[in-house]
């Protein structure tokens, strides 16, 4: 009984400590960017010309898109190549490649951004240049994010897949099922949940990773016309500028980190209120 | 009654805590003390300096505040930002002993005394393969703003110019285009960068690009190998030699800035900073050092 109560006061104090820590984080959000909100009113954000914060414009809408571009483009790549890869370690790789192929996945987790982007940055640039212009843009920051955020799709859908009980599967084949069918109508279906709950962990990583993508995406703010067209996400916005930022700039590049916030919280609760109602089916 | 044992236990084993505490305390006081007593001789300078200013002059200012303590232990030397205007300020109202200036003094702060510690420069730079010898002024304004866009207008191969600019905020993107009078909404590029090295390894990617960054950097990356080429401006090469003699255009001074008789440790200080011991300093953050006698305010 004493444990039990000692437990119980221990994670409710941790579960207090990590939820406190997001509040935390918003309220600094808010109480950094309240003197740009109140000076400049939360319309201009979406409705002035340009992003020229020195001379008082402060459109944030082209570095919105952009953020979402490259998030659901990375996971767009990664969803499948991951999938792809969580099916063959499981059903398709012969034994000793299958470990191989896990740890090479692994691997890639641990790289760091800073490491991709310089990566895509004296590798991938000037390939992606060959189209035209420097080959810093959109596209060239949507790939390398999709291999950054591969590894967080292919190691949850792989752990979701091993976790589905073996009699399903062995019940399939004494049906007389084949291989691909027992993939297509019982493990991708049944391991549905863990590999959603990939993805949108991968998204959210996507939406987060600011570094490789500062040094990909060509960082214009302008609406983007094509992938092809540079674009800055608001996340490179602040990591660009922050450091040099006066008073007012400051306040105005922490209501692109709220902005960035919102979107995430919109995402979040968008899909858990999707999950829901699906689980209560 | 669990409690009344817990206190019983707690208050002796305190007040034990207590003393050793005091006893650790003493021992380091008296480490302090008498360390301190060895080292200080009559001409040992002591006490403590506030430099305010300059964001850019602010990381070279506090390297070379760190040797400087090193040197003379009980001296102690705060560094803050907050732009130029900041420390001049500060410095006229007496809250900084020296200001930190990334440009050279106006005709209406002739009450103050600039004290040169180096130099920044600001070059062009294209693709090595780039063959363009040069661009004017107008051809600069021109490629930047968008109404030239292929090198063969400017006399170089039919290639589509990509342009490379710095992000807001930046002192190198402000000393580009105060030099060039353009201000920066008109600016029309291909791509923003933050680093200096950034924006190197942006142009030695691809060939039809331009950009501009700190000499020092260009320079440093030039020996080890990377494919960029720093071009001349008003026919004057884009070299170190040259920001440091000051003939160089896109350049300004890094000045501290005091009143006319500063105190006896900031004007050490100072002498510290203008002196060779610190060039290695200096151009670890890509600045030039200058060439001036020590002391010697310009």
């Amino acid at each position: 009984m004493r444990s039990d109560r000692a437990l119980t006061i221990v994670t409710r104090a941790l579960a207090a400590i990590s939820a406190a820590i997001v509040l935390l984080v918003v309220v600094f959000l808010l109480r950094e960017s309240t003197p740009a909100v109140r000076q400049l009113g939360i319309s201009r954000f979406f409705t002035d010309a340009s992003w020229h914060p020195l001379s008082g414009q402060f459109n944030l809408t082209p570095m919105i898109v952009a953020t979402l571009v490259t998030s659901v483009g990375a996971v767009l790549i990664a969803a499948p190549l991951g999938i792809a890869s969580a099916v063959f370690v499981n059903f398709y790789a012969p034994r000793p490649i299958s470990g191989w192929h896990r740890r090479l996945i692994e691997l890639l987790a641990g790289i760091p951004s800073v490491v991709f982007g310089l990566w895509g940055l004296v590798v991938l640039a000037p390939i992606i240049a060959t189209f035209g212009g420097s080959g810093q843009n959109l596209f060239t920051a949507t790939i390398v994010l999709g291999l950054m955020v591969l590894p967080t799709v292919a190691l949850l859908s792989d752990a979701a897949i091993a976790a589905l009980p073996r009699e399903w599967i062995l019940g399939a084949a004494a049906l007389g099922m084949g291989r691909s069918a027992i993939v297509g109508w019982i493990v991708l279906p049944g391991a549905r949940r863990g590999i959603g709950s990939g993805i949108m962990l991968a998204l959210t990583r996507a939406l987060g990773e600011t570094m490789a993508v500062l040094m990909l995406a060509g960082n214009i703010v302008e609406m983007p016309s094509s992938l092809l067209s540079p674009g800055r996400t608001l996340n490179a916005n602040i990591a660009l500028e922050l450091g040099y930022a006066s008073a007012s700039h400051r306040s105005v590049l922490f209501v692109s980190g709220l902005m960035l916030m919102l979107v995430v919280s919109v995402i979040v609760l968008f899909v858990s209120r999707r999950g829901a109602t699906k689980h209560d089916r | 009654m669990p409690i009344e044992i817990d206190r019983t236990g707690f208050y002796p084993m305190n007040s034990n805590f207590a003393s050793f505490r005091l006893l650790l305390l003493c021992w380091t006081l008296a480490g302090c003390s008498s360390a301190s007593s060895t080292k200080n001789n009559p001409n040992e300078l002591s006490g403590q300096l506030t430099l305010t200013g300059s964001s850019t002059v602010a990381p070279l200012a506090t390297e070379i505040a760190k040797r400087f303590e090193q040197q003379h232990p009980s001296v102690r030397i705060d560094v803050q930002t907050g732009g130029s205007g900041k420390g001049i300020t500060d410095v006229r109202l007496g809250v900084a002993d020296i200001g930190m200036a990334s440009r050279p003094l106006a005709s209406d702060e002739a009450d103050l005394t600039a004290h040169q510690i180096a130099a920044d420069g600001v070059g062009l730079i294209v693709h090595a393969s780039n063959s363009i010898k040069e661009l004017s002024q107008e051809q600069v304004i021109a490629i930047y703003t968008d109404e030239i866009n292929n090198w063969k207008d400017v006399g170089g191969e039919d290639k589509e110019i990509s342009v490379v600019h710095k992000a807001e905020g930046r002192a190198t993107l402000e000393v580009f285009l105060k030099h060039f009078g353009i201000d920066n909404p008109s600016v029309k590029s291909d791509v923003i960068v933050g680093e200096n090295e950034h924006a190197v390894k942006t142009v030695a990617g691809t060939e039809g690009t331009i950009g501009y960054v700190s000499i020092g950097t260009a320079e440093a990356d030039i020996e080890s190998g990377v494919p960029i080429r720093l071009l001349p401006l008003d026919g004057v090469a884009a070299n170190t030699a040259n920001v440091a003699s000051g003939v160089f255009p896109m350049s300004r001074p890094l000045n501290l800035v005091t009143v006319d008789s500063p105190s006896e440790l900031a004007s050490k200080f100072i002498q510290f900073c203008q002196s060779a011991e610190v060039h290695d300093l200096v151009k670890s953050q890509y600045f030039v050092p200058v060439t001036s006698e020590p002391g010697v305010a310009k």
